[in-house]
C-alpha cells in the first residue's frame, strides 16, 4: 500500500471497502435505480458498464455523495457518512474561471491546506500531468483533453483512496483518450481505488479489473472483468456485449 | 489573499475619511441670490479671517431655507422675505431678526421691449404692460422670495398670470429662469445681484428698475437654541453680530460686480 | 461678453484651475467610497440570495429589483429626513456632509449590485455546483468562489452602480447642500454654473466627469479583453 495524502494531510482509517446496500433511487415517479447491492474493493479498477440510461452517472452521484438515495444506504468502511479521501472527474470538467494552477490551488484551499504548503504538491501535480508549461494560462482556454487532463490533476490533488470518473473520455479525440487512459492506469498501479462509467466496451476491457453492468437501473451482473467479457451469465449482458442491447 | 484585503479596507479608511475639519464652522441656509452673486465668496473670507470660523452655506430658496431652519440642519437663516421672517420668529423657531441690506428687483426683458415697459412709471404699471401686450414672461415658480415678490406685483396690477400661455413657470433658481427668459426671449423679474454676475445674457437687458416697492431687504435669524439645543449660539451669534457690524456693512457695500454695487448696508446701529 | 464656453472649459482644466481639482476630487471619493460600500454589502448579500432559499426571497429579489428604479430624488429625501436634526439620525450630524452623499450614493448603488450579484451567481451556481460539491467546498466558501469567477459579469455592474452615482444630481444637492469647497460635487457645481450662466465652468465640469466615465469603462472594456480567458 503505497503513502497516501500530502505530508501535511492528516492520514485517517482507510474508507474502503464502500459497500451498497440495496440503493434506489427514484424521480418523478420513475425507479431510475433499484435494489444495488455491491461492494467496491481496495485498490481495484470497477467499470460501470451498460447501455444509455441504465443509471451508470447516477450510481456514481450517489456514491460519490453528491445525491441522497430514496432507500438504502451507502457505507463507508470508516463509518463516516461523506468521506474526503474520494474525488470525481465529471464528463465534462468545470474548470474554475482561474489559471491552471489556481484551479489546482483552489482544491487544496478547500481541502484546508495552508496557503504555504500550496506550493509543491501543485508543483507536482503540475509536472506529472504535463501542465507546467500551461501553469498561467487562463483554464478555460485549453483543449477539451487539457482540460480533461487538469480535471483529473485536480482530483489526484487530493490524494483520494477512491477516484469517481464519470465517462471522462466521452467528448475527447483518441489520442487524448488514449493520455487519459494511461493516467488512469498509473493511478491503479500506486493503488488507488478507481469506479469509472463508460459506453466504450474497448476502453473497458483495457482497463477493468471488475465489472458492473446495469440495466434498467439495476444491477445485472457483477464480477471479475475477464469472466464477464469471456462469459457474461446473462442474456441481457450477453446482447448488450453483441451490441444488440442500446436501451 | 490577507494582503489584498488590508489593502482593501485601507482604501475603503482612505475614501471614506475626507479630509478632517477640525476647524469651529457654523451652517447658514441662505438664498440663491446671495450665493450665486458672489457676495458670500466676498464677505466670507474677510469673517473667517477675523473669528477663525468657516461658514457652511447651502443656498436655498428662501421658502427651503427657512424650512431648513425649521428643522435645525442651519445655525443661522439669511433671507429676503420679510412676511415670512417675521412669522418664523413669532413661531418661536428664530431668536430675533435684523435687518443687514437690501438688494432690489430689475424687470429684465428683450431689448426691444415688446410691452414698452421703458414707458412706465410703477412697478405695476410694468406688470399690466406685459399682461396686456401678452409677451411671454417667465416666472421662477418655485416659492421663492423673488417669486413670492413678483406675484405681490400681479395681484396689485389686477393680473391672474397663471393659466395664461405667455405665462412660463419654470419652477427653478433665478439662474435657470434667466437661461429660460434669454431663450424664448422674455421678460422676467430678477433680483440685481443675480443679474449683475448672470453671463449668458443673451438679448435681455434691464427694461424697468428703480420703483421703491422692488426694494428687496434681507433679514438674519439665529435658529433658536431651545428648539435644536445643537445649534451653535456663540459662533452663529458672532456671524450676526459681525454682519451688523460696521465692518460687516462696509464688506457688504464694497462687493461689487464690473463696478456695480448689489447690495446696500441697512443695518439699524 | 459670453466668450465661448468650450474655450473657457479649456482654459480651466489645462491652467488645472484649484477649485477644479478639489470638486473633482471630492466627488471621486464620494462616489468611489459609495461603490466600495455598495460592493461589500451588495456582492455577499447578491450571492447570499442567489445561494439560499427562505421564505420571503422572492419578496427580497422583486424589492431589489424595483429599487434599481428607484428615483434618485427619492433617495435624497429619504437620507434628508433621516439625517435631518429633526430626524431619527438627526444627532450624528451628517446632514449637508460628504458621508450623506456617499449614503445617497450608496443607497442608489446597492440595488444594482445585488440584483446584478444575484442573478450572477444564480448562473454560476448551476454550472458549478455539483463540481464544488464534489471538492468538498461549502456553501459559505462557496461565495467568495463564484463571486471571484463572476468578476468579469460583476465589474460591468459596477461600473453601472458607478455611473448612476457620479452622474447624479438631484440626491446629493438635496443631503450634501451643495457647499462651496465642502459637498459641492461635479454635477451640483455643473447645475450651479449652468443657473450662473457661467457656462465655461460648466462644460469644464461636464467634460471632465465624461472623461472620468470614459476612463473608467475604457479600463474595465481592456480588463474583460485582458483577462478574457479566465472569464470565459
Amino acid at each position: 500500500m503505497v503513502r497516501r495524502g500530502w505530508p501535511m494531510m492528516d492520514t485517517r482509517a482507510s474508507i474502503l471497502p464502500l459497500r451498497l446496500d440495496r440503493l434506489g433511487f427514484s424521480a418523478g415517479g420513475a425507479d431510475l435505480l433499484s435494489d444495488i447491492s455491491l461492494t467496491v474493493r481496495s485498490g481495484r479498477r470497477l467499470l460501470v458498464i451498460g447501455p444509455n440510461g441504465a443509471g451508470k452517472s447516477l450510481l456514481l452521484r450517489l456514491c460519490h455523495g453528491l445525491i441522497q438515495p430514496n432507500s438504502g444506504r451507502v457505507i463507508w468502511a470508516d463509518g463516516s457518512v461523506r468521506p474526503r479521501s474520494q474525488a470525481m472527474v465529471f464528463q465534462r470538467p468545470v474548470l474554475l474561471r482561474r489559471s491552471v494552477r489556481a484551479n489546482l490551488e483552489y482544491a487544496l484551499s478547500v481541502s484546508g491546506m495552508a496557503r504555504v504548503q500550496r506550493k509543491a504538491p501543485t508543483d507536482a501535480a503540475l509536472r506529472r500531468f504535463g501542465l507546467a508549461p500551461l501553469a498561467r494560462r487562463a483554464a478555460r482556454l485549453l483543449s477539451g483533453g487539457e482540460q480533461q487532463r487538469l480535471a483529473i490533476a485536480r482530483a489526484w490533488l487530493l490524494q483520494p483512496e477512491i477516484m469517481f470518473l464519470d465517462e471522462p473520455c466521452s467528448a475527447l479525440d483518441p489520442g487524448a483518450t488514449r493520455l487519459i487512459e494511461e493516467t488512469i492506469a498509473g493511478f491503479a498501479t500506486e493503488g488507488m481505488t478507481l469506479m469509472m462509467t463508460t459506453h466504450d466496451l474497448g476502453q473497458a476491457r483495457r482497463l477493468a479489473d471488475d465489472i458492473v453492468f446495469l440495466h434498467k437501473g439495476r444491477l445485472v451482473e457483477h464480477g471479475p472483468a475477464a469472466d464477464f467479457f469471456d462469459a457474461p451469465k446473462t442474456r441481457e449482458a450477453g446482447a448488450f456485449l453483441a451490441g444488440d442491447l442500446l436501451w | 489573499m490577507n494582503s489584498a484585503r488590508s489593502l482593501l479596507v485601507g482604501l475603503a479608511l482612505g475614501l471614506a475619511s475626507l479630509p478632517a475639519k477640525a476647524q469651529e464652522f457654523i451652517t447658514v441656509a441662505s438664498t440663491t441670490s446671495t450665493e450665486n452673486s458672489g457676495l458670500f465668496g466676498h464677505i466670507l473670507p474677510i469673517f473667517q479671517e477675523e473669528t477663525g470660523i468657516a461658514v457652511r452655506v447651502v443656498a436655498q430658496g428662501t421658502g427651503q431655507a427657512l424650512e431648513t431652519a425649521r428643522r435645525g440642519d442651519a445655525d443661522v437663516v439669511l433671507v429676503h422675505a420679510r412676511a415670512a421672517e417675521e412669522q418664523f420668529v413669532a413661531e418661536g423657531h428664530g431668536v430675533e431678526r435684523f435687518d443687514v441690506m437690501y438688494n432690489d428687483f430689475v424687470v429684465v426683458g428683450p431689448s426691444d421691449d415688446p410691452a414698452g415697459l421703458g414707458l412706465a412709471e410703477t412697478a405695476t404699471a410694468a406688470f399690466a404692460a406685459i399682461a396686456k401686450a401678452g409677451s411671454p414672461f417667465a416666472s421662477r415658480g418655485d416659492d421663492s422670495g423673488t417669486h413670492i415678490a413678483e406675484q405681490a406685483l400681479w395681484e396689485t396690477a389686477g393680473v391672474k398670470p397663471a393659466g395664461n400661455d405667455w405665462y412660463l413657470e419654470t419652477g427653478s433658481g433665478m439662474g435657470a429662469t434667466l437661461n429660460t427668459a434669454a431663450q424664448v426671449p422674455a421678460y422676467a423679474l430678477a433680483d440685481r445681484g443675480t443679474w449683475l454676475s448672470f453671463e449668458n445674457r443673451g438679448d435681455l437687458e434691464i427694461v424697468f428698475e428703480g420703483d421703491p416697492v422692488l426694494f428687496n431687504p434681507y433679514g438674519v435669524m439665529l435658529v433658536n437654541p431651545e428648539r435644536h439645543s445643537h445649534v451653535k449660539v456663540d459662533a452663529g451669534q458672532k456671524f450676526i453680530d459681525w454682519l451688523i457690524s460696521d465692518e460687516g456693512q462696509v464688506a457688504i457695500e464694497r462687493f461689487t460686480i464690473n463696478g456695480d454695487q448689489l447690495f446696500f448696508a441697512s443695518a439699524k446701529q | 461678453m459670453a466668450s465661448n464656453p468650450f474655450v473657457t472649459a479649456f482654459e480651466l482644466i489645462a491652467s488645472g484651475n484649484p477649485e477644479l481639482i478639489q470638486i473633482m476630487g471630492l466627488s471621486l471619493r464620494v462616489t468611489l467610497s459609495a461603490v466600495l460600500i455598495g460592493c461589500l454589502i451588495g456582492l455577499p448579500l447578491g450571492a447570499v440570495l442567489a445561494l439560499t432559499r427562505f421564505p420571503g426571497r422572492a419578496g427580497v429579489i422583486v424589492l431589489f429589483n424595483a429599487l434599481m428604479g428607484l428615483p434618485p430624488v427619492v433617495a435624497g429625501l429619504l437620507i434628508y429626513l433621516l439625517l435631518s436634526r429633526s430626524g431619527p439620525m438627526g444627532d450624528y450630524a451628517l446632514l449637508f456632509t460628504p458621508a450623506a452623499m456617499i449614503m445617497a450614493q450608496g443607497i442608489l448603488i446597492l440595488p444594482i449590485v445585488v440584483s446584478l450579484t444575484r442573478s450572477v451567481v444564480e448562473d454560476l451556481w448551476i454550472e458549478y455546483e455539483e463540481q464544488l460539491r464534489s471538492l468538498g467546498t461549502s456553501r459559505i466558501r462557496s461565495v467568495p468562489t463564484l463571486l471571484w469567477d463572476g468578476r468579469i459579469s460583476l465589474l460591468t455592474g459596477v461600473l453601472a452602480g458607478f455611473g448612476r452615482a457620479s452622474a447624479e444630481v438631484g440626491a446629493v444637492l438635496i443631503v450634501g447642500g451643495n457647499i462651496a469647497g465642502h459637498t459641492r460635487t461635479m454635477t451640483t457645481a455643473i447645475t450651479l454654473e449652468t443657473s450662473r450662466g457661467n457656462l465655461g465652468m460648466a462644460v469644464a465640469l461636464g467634460t471632465i466627469l465624461l472623461l472620468i466615465t470614459l476612463t473608467l469603462n475604457g479600463a474595465a472594456y481592456g480588463i474583460t479583453q485582458w483577462s478574457g480567458g479566465g472569464g470565459r
